[in-house]
């Protein structure tokens, strides 16, 4: 039996160690709004945080994160969450939308630890994330308003 | 206007004909007050006509006959409606409108089906028109109700009232009223001088819902008992299984069943994980007998060899043969190769399937030809089609990749269904792997071409052969395979354009602007070859060869003016292409410079576009950076490639590479002011880019771009 917490909730899973959290999120738990993309950690469209740090849920084991704290897009909040979603829909980012989940999750852990990252950070933190529609220029743009949106609210 | 006597008999208006029918089981409204995509619940809603439904709580919600893959259709249909309605642009809803192949066609098809850049072209005025109705509808009810004429009346922001007596409805309470109604036919449309919802930006109804992992995809579907089934195919095409062994998969936890089926071997299972342990498990000899054996490489000899007998017809004009035999001229030669691509939207290729108590079906999909999805699933399962209900979702791109005559993912999709014996719910999932492997690629291309230059530099001769799987007609000239290139814009004097159907047992399949991918790529970039060897000006060069009133001279005059005080930075260069695709014109300037690792390094992108009117001028300005940075990665890094054997070498994302926001270009976009009827811009945005930016490569390092993808083939 495995446990861990998963949007403040206490998640108990008896299956098989070896399956992906990105599985356990969706099939089990319920939780859809984790896509899977490509199932080797090369997309970013499962990205959540484990422990506030984004982790590519579809090859992370659940066994790894016995006793963590996980959250996924539905239950991420806090002044960068905030920031980020107000932000996204302000520049109006997505198009089909099926990668935004996760280029969301890598911009609020960005936030969280560079409250004003420049495009060089951009780069360095969304570079896992894969749009095919291409939304980069709206991404890079948003992250930058929800930092400035974050400085002039202190 | 009298009311109907049966009141559970609903009207419903198509295009300008008058269609009474039952109400279709209106779907899945609002989950919440903040969302503006109608996905969920039910509400005690009344519909005004097919597209068009007001609910008590003054929400309007438009039945998109148009799938949301990303273009924006959903919001662009909802403006057109909502001008002529009159509606606040709060009250607005969008969601996708059931299966008919009638009631929803595409008027370019002749059935439902969303593709070619068409979404907004064919439904200008019938969107309009649903809206006008509905709002002539809803003013007739309050007139009835008041007991005045209808011309007394006043509409503002979805509040009809009249200034007379002071009095005021919105339509949520004028709904159920107005319904009653027969529609009128004869309904005025304002002039487009006083637009205030077209033309405006207006953020897209499914923003909000994409943004907070809210929005349903079909895999986000988990009916009751669901089970998930893969299939393990080959990695050949057309292979069948020649010998199977699946006692160990079997054994994994979690398996329900495996079953042969044609695509392959498929695993049905309680969970995704146990299903795709499964499948990795299974030890399947494959027969590949009568399956495409030949390498890209042995394809591409073969395509040349046809390449030397004489194709189709597609342009001839002048007479490019007697230019072989002057010695005045000098001649430029050239062979551009283009590879397989896959469509790798982020959203696989999937679909849940159930059987209801009363055995009908329900099929959850991002469905781009529902009609023909709903009869396919019909023919397989043997349920009559009028019983299988389509619930169009979401979904995560396509590229093209959805949309296939006769259905075949969707077959496939049934045939598991069938399979699993149809007890419990199906949810039918491919893997990456098997999108990127699974075929119904944009198909590999071989152009030959001849540029003829007289003493003083203009261009005289243009003889061009293309050779590649037809998409449409295999026996005869598939415009698919020349558009672009058949109807070149620049008028030179001595013109052929000719055209082989090669054969090859690889699917092949429209990927975003289709023939133009390749097309495009060809005219543009050997064009701006023969300009340079000219000593010509790729602007002037170009102006000089189009009619002065046309639409490619225009969106060329208007990106020289975006970059006019832009200047080049140093160790750059700049490309230009123009292009016409699907009745829009764009045309880009790329800003590129070689980077450290020898490939192409894109800075920025200038975009000049003429779609005539501007719906929603932010969607296309997504739409083109969207098309930019898609067509940069294929032009880049893409290549399916078929091994010795036939076997497809790329298998997922880290060797099918896709553009990361660390290699896109800043992209600036002028829309141009047009009166002309809106044509589409989900795909025009993609063809420019390649020969834009292997013009500028070519500035750059003298090396002209042959073959693609550049970082595999050109690098510095």
């Amino acid at each position: 039996m495995i446990a861990f917490t998963l949007n403040n909730q206490t998640i108990q899973f008896d299956g098989d160690p070896k399956t992906p959290l990105l599985w356990v999120i969706r099939d089990r738990a319920g939780l859809t709004g984790t896509k899977y993309g490509c199932g080797i950690s090369q997309c970013g469209a499962c990205t959540v945080h484990v422990n506030g740090m984004t982790k590519r849920s579809c090859v992370t084991p659940v066994s790894t994160i016995a006793d963590q704290r996980v959250t996924t897009i539905e239950g991420v909040d806090g002044k960068e969450a905030n920031a980020i979603h107000t932000a996204w829909i302000e520049t109006d980012v997505p198009q089909c939308g099926y990668c935004q989940s996760g280029q969301v999750m890598s911009a609020v852990a960005l936030l969280k630890q560079k409250p004003n990252p420049t495009d060089e950070d951009i780069d360095g933190a969304m570079a896992g994330n894969i749009c095919r529609c291409a939304t980069y220029q709206r991404i890079r743009q948003a992250i930058h308003t929800a930092a400035q949106q974050m400085e002039e609210s202190e | 206007m009298n009311s109907v006597e049966n009141q559970s008999r609903r009207h419903f208006l198509a295009g300008s004909s008058l269609v009474i029918g039952f109400a279709l089981a209106p779907k899945a409204m609002a989950l919440s007050g903040k969302t503006s995509l109608a996905q969920g619940a039910k509400t005690d809603q009344k519909q005004l006509n097919a597209f068009v439904i007001v609910s008590p709580d003054n929400t309007v919600t438009v039945l998109s006959k148009h799938l949301e893959m990303g273009q924006g259709p959903y919001t662009g249909l909802t403006q057109l409606v909502a001008e002529e309605l009159d509606a606040d642009w709060s009250q607005m809803r969008a969601t996708a409108s059931p299966a008919d192949d009638t009631i929803y066609a595409n008027n370019v098809f002749g059935m439902q089906g969303t593709g070619g850049s068409t979404a907004i072209a064919n439904s200008y005025e019938q969107f309009r028109r649903a809206g006008a109705t509905a709002k002539a509808m809803l003013v007739a009810a309050a007139a009835a109700r008041w007991q005045v004429p209808t011309n007394s009346l006043k509409v503002v922001g979805g509040i009809v009232s009249d200034p007379a007596s002071n009095r005021q409805a919105t339509y949520g309470e004028l709904a159920e009223d107005a319904a009653m109604l027969t529609p009128p036919t004869d309904v005025k449309l304002k002039d487009p001088a006083d637009f205030t919802i077209i033309g405006a930006k207006k953020t897209r109804l499914d923003t909000p819902d994409k943004t907070d992992g809210k929005a349903l995809f079909t895999l986000d579907h988990y009916p009751d008992n669901v089970l998930v089934a893969v299939v393990a195919r080959a990695p050949y095409f057309n292979a069948s299984v020649k010998r199977v062994d699946d006692k160990k998969a079997r054994k994994i936890k979690g398996v329900v069943d495996i079953k042969p089926v044609s695509q392959g071997v498929a695993v049905f299972a309680e969970d995704t994980w146990s299903a795709l342990q499964a499948k990795a498990t299974l030890d399947i000899e494959w027969d590949t007998s009568n399956a495409e054996q030949r390498s890209s490489d042995e394809i591409i000899a073969d395509y040349r060899e046809q390449m030397k007998k004489t194709g189709f017809e597609a342009t001839k004009r002048g007479d490019v043969a007697g230019l072989a035999a002057r010695d005045d001229l000098e001649v430029i030669e050239a062979e551009f190769i283009f590879p397989y691509l896959a469509h790798a939207p982020m959203e696989t290729l999937d679909a849940v399937l159930q059987k209801n108590e009363d055995g009908s079906i329900t099929c959850f999909n991002g469905a781009q030809f529902p009609g023909q999805d709903k009869q396919a699933i019909s023919e397989i399962t043997g349920v009559p089609a009028e019983n299988v209900h389509m619930e169009i979702q979401l979904a995560g791109g396509s590229f093209g990749r959805r949309a296939q005559f006769g259905s075949p993912y969707m077959r496939e999709a049934a045939e598991v269904f069938k399979a699993s014996g149809m007890q419990r719910p199906v949810k039918h999932l491919h893997t990456r792997e098997d999108d990127i492997q699974g075929g119904f690629y944009r198909p590999l291309f071989i152009h030959k071409i001849k540029g003829y230059l007289d003493s003083n530099g203009e261009i005289v001769g243009w003889d061009q052969v293309i050779a590649g799987q037809p998409l449409m007609k295999k026996d005869e000239l598939d415009e698919t395979s020349v558009e672009g290139a058949s109807d070149l814009p620049y008028k030179i004097e001595n013109l052929n354009v000719f055209s082989h159907n090669t054969t090859a047992k690889v699917p092949v399949l429209w990927w975003r602007s289709v023939g133009h991918t390749h097309t495009g790529f060809v005219v543009e970039a050997f064009l701006d070859e023969l300009l340079q060897k000219a000593g010509k000006d790729p602007i002037d060069g170009r102006l000089a060869l189009l009619p002065k009133e046309s639409r490619e001279a225009g969106v060329l005059k208007a990106v020289a003016k975006l970059i006019k005080d832009k200047p080049l930075a140093q160790g750059r260069q700049r490309g230009i292409a123009v292009h016409k695709s699907f009745s829009t014109y764009v045309a880009e300037v790329a800003d590129v410079s070689v980077g450290e690792d020898g490939c192409p390094r894109v800075h920025n992108v200038y975009v000049a576009v003429d779609c005539g009117v501007a719906v929603n001028p932010d969607t296309i300005r997504a739409q083109m950076e969207g098309g930019v940075g898609f067509g940069l990665g294929a032009i880049l890094f893409d290549e399916i490639e078929l091994d010795e054997g036939g076997k497809v070498r790329q298998s997922n994302f880290h060797d099918y590479r896709s553009l990361r926001i660390n290699e896109m270009p800043h992209v600036e976009v002028d829309v141009v002011m047009s009166g002309e009827s809106p044509t589409g811009v989900g795909e025009p945005g993609v063809p420019p880019i390649g020969p834009a930016v292997a013009n500028a490569w070519r500035r750059l390092t003298g090396k002209p771009v042959r073959r693609l993808p550049i970082n595999r083939y050109e690098k510095a």
